[in-house]
């Protein structure tokens, strides 16, 4: 069993009391440490910032050209915080609530509440740094419900909330750059973690311009990068979104909690053909007004496919409104895992629309009818225009299709409380991690997890590691270094000199449609044994015919692909290892076998209530699983319903 | 002191001074635009030739004149500077540039338009300027019945003319001066000077509907009530009338002559 | 599915910033009008790769056109033909069969390639380092809704702070100047009260820090507003440069 080093006490002062417990570090010793800070997202941003400023040397990298390019930046909605501006009858409890129950009790009661407590301190703290957040007339913050929570606590910058959380946690990044107390590297990707002793002590980086195999010490390391969800190749993930930094680490002993918890995402542009290299996400709240249908028969829906019918042609009494029709009382706003499976359902029967029949309507002729098309213009008029830019469809003339993609990864690396991950001196931060969204996140949380472990909980649990270390520099000449960055340079001369047929994209693809496949909205022990299988070969095909061109010493975008995706393969078969073992729907976890009469996702609490924390044992082994008993003083553990 | 050198010698102190420099000539324009109406007063350049002595006598005036002249020359050498700035920051070109999508081809060639303007200003300025104060004009003598306002006018001849005079004697005004009108009629009988002051004027049309507004979008003027009053001076009184006003004497005197 | 559209491709290659580069022409073939332009760039290189040649190199990553990471100039327009749109979400439609695309990476000498279309745009950071942020540190901060701000006042702040970095508008400007990019920033402080203590002093950092970098002056063509994928209004370079004279001329002393 995992020690999650949760203190103990009452729930709402667990964090006051551990931060009174945990050792300082004395301001005059600060700057004798120095901390290395993987990716520039919220997380990395603002750890590194409030780190600097508190004295410690930070080192940050990201693999971007810039720090502001993390894709923490393409959040749309929001960020939700226990403010209770409104008066609605918000508070940190039922923040803490909603989150442990949308995560469908998957998540450690702990952490999630410490998650609510800190989230007022977070639009605080951006309010501070000049973001301009929406305003009412009267100047004050407005808010706005979403993801069908009870509550109106979204704090939101119209449709760019993540934009400009990150641009001002880039802000602060950029003013301790400026005073020298972090030292910036661009384009420079984790390779590989540097341990001594069994401890964090540095990274190995390839600079991306020079191809240059460095390695960086320092006295503790925050993994802040980011999820895994590129490993299905299409997500609404940016291109360079990877898991290398993480599989590394895990690989050197963290230990990987819950990698089959992916969230799919409902509401998202439908895939237009095989060239599609990435997913759009159109923010959720679109379905506040729109009305999700697809023709009641298949007969029906494959004349409209062929372009025998237009859409208009479908009569009312032929429109099946599925989600209104099984879910009366949340209707349209069902959460994402539900609206997502019963799109794949049905796609699955046939009745799904477009040319290739993957993807439902979101219809906007009510909401039009009854608000005007003004209204739904000041609404929604940049998702239209986005819609109407990337599809050629005007959605205020037709429906639009949308359908789920991959958006979100609620696993990660497994932490204690401290966000230490199973390596002394290693961190995980952000969505990097597993520990606050359970099965499934919220809307608006995401922002708000990374925010609040960046700024609110590392700046106090780092040091309690840095204070037990004493003050000796980094020996920056231990073999260790030099033999891991040996072990970097070999895999990249090793990816180098494949000269096969196949591209890494075409892996890539291969490997995105198995996880689609058998690791998607709906999982199988049939179809997941079939991956892992399928996965296996896959990773042979790799290592024997892909293709990598050019040398290290330049700017190689093949060999970085190539990197990553080599990556990719092996997480997927542990994703795949991790769905197979948990013989449960959950979240966004849907096994097939464990459902209800009706077809919706039914836990086993007996006897998966735990977090599966897998670890690494070598190439080809199968990992070994530890489990943390999740225990839930706080609340009653209740199925999920939106009947 | 330091402070200031600062600021002239950074990319915004610069444009600063191009528009300082800029709307002293705008202003300029209007008082010279003004002057010269007097050209098409049928009084065979009596008040033109006596504003000319007045404008070019007249001590503050002379003050500001030197300004102008001064303001010319920092135009022109920091339009240069900056220009030598801005080619050194796209030291590699574009082989295809469309400027035409999403800018003016005026505000995109000030610099052709200004080079145009500075070699009007030095042909204007030999043509007149310089033979007025050269010796290189006529000289007239006008005298003026004040009681019938009837007016005798006199050519004078090299030693008939030593000064401006202007005084009263029995109810007659004479007035002697130099007889800058006539120059004009001269000179805009050449068709080929003609063509190239309406061109000049064109450039400074075209100058101006940029130059104009860009002077106080430098000076950091923007308002949402009062820049459309910018934009509709710099367009219709800097870019439409003056031009034209300007463009009309030497046309006047071709076809009048 | 694979469309009908063929097209040829002038694209700039270069090895990296020390060597000469050169058009190089290729053909894609095949091409679906719901590609977006990064995609049938993606074709274009499989294709390389499967011929056993580099790929065209070019920075891009969110593809949904709020990272700044894309650029390209082409056919003589930053993040081509089409306006309010990064190059990420530009569809082949808006060019048809049979034309002629000329690729080039932005031009200007505070960019400078490293590799084919990718440039080094670090410039803007170390100009935001300069001062674009406001001076406190993490916690001990008053509540959010301590100072009221009006509406139209935050909203016109985020206007400008929806700039993404991308460099076009140094890329569209004849002289490669960056005023746009650079005032976007100190407008958004210069309007939010947060932003007012410092207000003078990052006027005069970000743009000492601008010159510094080579980028060209402003000229007031209004290009960069044109072609800027998110809008950024010229009234930002209006009030920057109120700012900063402001500051040099009359605030001095406040501007330390």
């Amino acid at each position: 069993m995992l020690d999650s080093k949760v203190p103990a006490g009452p729930l709402a002062e667990k964090w006051s009391k551990h931060k009174f417990n945990l050792k300082l570090v004395n301001p005059a010793n600060k700057r004798k440490y120095t901390i290395i800070v993987v990716g520039t997202g919220l997380a990395g941003s603002s750890a590194a910032a409030s780190l600097a400023e508190l004295g410690y040397n930070v080192k940050a990298f990201c693999y971007q050209d810039s720090p502001r390019r993390a894709h923490s930046i393409a959040a749309q909605g929001g960020i939700n915080a226990a403010k209770n501006y409104q008066n609605d009858g918000d508070s940190v409890y039922r923040l803490f609530y909603d989150t442990i129950k949308g995560g469908d009790y998957r998540a450690r009661e702990a952490n999630v509440y410490r998650l609510a407590e800190v989230s007022v301190n977070i639009i605080d703290q951006c309010v501070a740094q000049g973001v301009p957040f929406a305003r009412e007339y009267g100047g004050l913050l407005d808010n706005r419900s979403f993801g069908g929570a009870q509550v109106s606590r979204t704090f939101y910058a119209r449709g760019q909330t993540g934009q400009q959380l990150l641009l001002g946690a880039y802000s602060a990044l950029n003013r301790q750059i400026n005073k020298g107390k972090i030292e910036m590297f661009n384009r420079h990707e984790m390779l590989d973690l540097v341990t001594i002793d069994g401890h964090a002590r540095g990274i190995i980086t390839r600079n991306m311009v020079t191809g240059a195999i460095e390695s960086h010490e320092g006295h503790a390391v925050l993994l802040c990068t980011g999820g895994y969800g590129n490993v299905f190749f299409l997500s609404t993930n940016a291109m360079g979104c990877n898991v290398t930094a993480a599989w590394r680490a895990h690989k050197r002993g963290a230990f990987f909690a819950n990698p089959c918890y992916t969230q799919i995402h409902p509401t998202c542009i439908p895939v237009t053909g095989d060239h599609q290299s990435k997913l759009t996400l159109m923010s959720e709240s679109l379905r506040n007004d729109g009305r999700v249908w697809v023709p009641k028969t298949v007969e029906l829906a494959q004349k409209l496919r062929k372009g025998e019918i237009k859409i208009s042609d479908i009569k009312e009494e032929d429109r099946d409104y599925y989600l209104e029709r099984k879910y009366p009382s949340f209707g349209n706003l069902v959460p994402r895992d539900v609206a997502s499976r019963n799109a794949k359902e049905v796609v699955d029967e046939g009745r799904g629309v477009g040319a290739s029949g993957i993807a439902v309507f979101l219809d906007f002729e009510d909401a039009i009818k009854r608000l005007g098309e003004d209204t739904v213009r000041a609404k929604y008029g940049n998702l239209f225009d986005m819609y109407y830019q990337i599809t050629d469809e005007n959605p205020y003339k037709q429906p639009m299709r949308i359908y789920p993609a991959v958006h979100y990864t609620m696993g990660g690396l497994w932490v204690d409380y401290n966000l230490m991950t199973s390596v002394p001196g290693l961190y995980a931060l952000g969505e990097c991690n597993f520990s606050d969204h359970g099965a499934n996140r919220l809307g608006a949380s995401a922002l708000m997890q990374g925010l609040a472990d960046g700024y609110f909980v590392i700046p106090y649990t780092v040091g309690d590691y840095l204070a037990g270390l004493g003050f000796d520099p980094v020996d920056k000449n231990h073999p260790n270094f030099e033999k891991t960055r040996k072990e970097v340079e070999e895999n990249v001369h090793r990816l180098l000199s494949l000269k096969g047929s196949k591209t890494v994209d075409d892996i890539h693809k291969k490997l995105g449609h198995i996880m689609w496949e058998y690791c998607g909205m709906a999982r199988n022990e049939v179809g997941l044994t079939k991956a892992k299988g399928l996965i296996q070969e896959l990773r042979r095909e790799f290592w024997s015919d892909v293709t990598v061109l050019g040398e290290n010493e330049e700017m190689n975008q093949s060999l970085e692909k190539a990197g990553r995706v080599a990556d990719f393969l092996e997480l997927g078969e542990l994703m795949v290892d991790d769905a197979l073992n948990r013989r449960e729907s959950c979240g966004g976890h849907f096994r097939e076998e464990s459902q209800t009469e009706e077809g919706e996702a039914k836990r086993d609490d007996e006897n998966f209530r735990y977090v599966a924390a897998w670890e690494y044992q070598g190439e080809n082994q199968p990992e070994v699983l530890h489990k943390e008993a999740l225990e839930f003083e706080n609340v009653k553990l209740t199925q999920r319903s939106y009947k | 002191m330091s402070k200031s050198r600062h600021l002239l010698s950074s990319s915004l102190g610069k444009k600063l001074i191009m528009s300082l420099t800029g709307l002293f000539l705008c202003t300029f324009l209007i008082v010279h635009l003004i002057g010269n109406l007097q050209l098409f007063y049928n009084d065979q350049g009596k008040a033109f030739n006596d504003y000319a002595h007045f404008m070019t006598h007249f001590t503050p005036i002379r003050v500001v004149s030197y300004l102008l002249y001064a303001s010319i020359v920092i135009h022109a050498i920091y339009a240069l500077v900056i220009t030598i700035h801005n080619r050194k920051a796209r030291p590699v070109k574009y082989a295809v540039y469309r400027g035409s999508a999403n800018s003016a081809w005026n505000s995109r060639n000030m610099g052709i338009l200004g080079t145009v303007l500075l070699v009007f200003i030095v042909t204007h300025m030999s043509n007149f300027w310089w033979k007025y104060h050269n010796d290189g004009v006529p000289y007239i003598e006008y005298r003026t019945d004040l009681a019938t306002q009837e007016t005798t006018v006199t050519e004078l001849i090299g030693d008939e003319y030593t000064d401006y005079v202007k005084y009263i004697d029995n109810d007659v005004e004479v007035i002697k001066a130099k007889d800058l009108y006539k120059q004009v009629q001269f000179t805009f009988k050449n068709w080929l000077l003609v063509a190239f002051y309406v061109i000049s004027m064109a450039a400074l049309s075209f100058h101006l509907i940029h130059g104009f507004k860009s002077a106080f979008q430098t000076l950091g003027f923007d308002h949402k009530k009062y820049a459309p009053v910018i934009r509709f001076l710099g367009v219709w009184l800097f870019g439409v009338a003056i031009p034209i006003g300007f463009a009309a004497m030497p046309l006047y005197f071709y076809f009048s002559s | 599915m694979s469309g009908n559209m063929n097209l040829t491709l002038k694209v700039w290659r270069q090895k990296n910033d020390k060597t000469r580069g050169k058009f190089v022409t290729y053909q894609a073939n095949g091409i679906s009008q719901d590609m977006s332009f990064l995609e049938m760039l993606d074709v274009v290189n499989e294709d390389l790769v499967r011929k056993g040649e580099d790929p065209i190199h070019f920075d891009h990553d969110c593809r949904e056109g709020i990272c700044g990471m894309c650029s390209l100039h082409i056919n003589g327009r930053p993040h081509g033909p089409k306006q309010g749109t990064t190059t990420c979400q530009l569809h082949m439609r808006s060019f048809h069969d049979g034309q002629t695309i000329v690729i080039e990476p932005w031009r200007a000498s505070a960019f400078p390639v490293i590799k084919d279309l990718a440039v080094d745009r670090t410039a803007f950071d170390r100009i935001q380092q300069a001062g674009g942020y406001v001076n406190v540190n993490t916690g001990g901060v008053p509540d959010a809704n301590t100072i009221p701000i009006p509406k139209v006042v935050a909203d016109e702040a985020f206007e400008s702070a929806t700039c993404i970095g991308c460099g076009a508008c140094v890329a569209a400007c004849k002289n490669a100047s960056a005023m746009l990019f650079v005032s976007a920033k100190i407008s958004q402080y210069a309007l939010m009260p947060q932003g007012q203590t410092e207000r003078y002093s990052r006027a005069q950092a970000m743009v000492a820090q601008m010159d510094a970098e080579g980028f060209g002056s402003c000229t007031n063509t209004g290009a960069c507003e044109a072609e800027c994928p998110v809008g950024i209004k010229l009234t930002n370079i209006a009030r920057m440069n109120r700012e900063y004279l402001n500051a040099k001329i009359f605030k001095e002393e406040e501007a330390h």
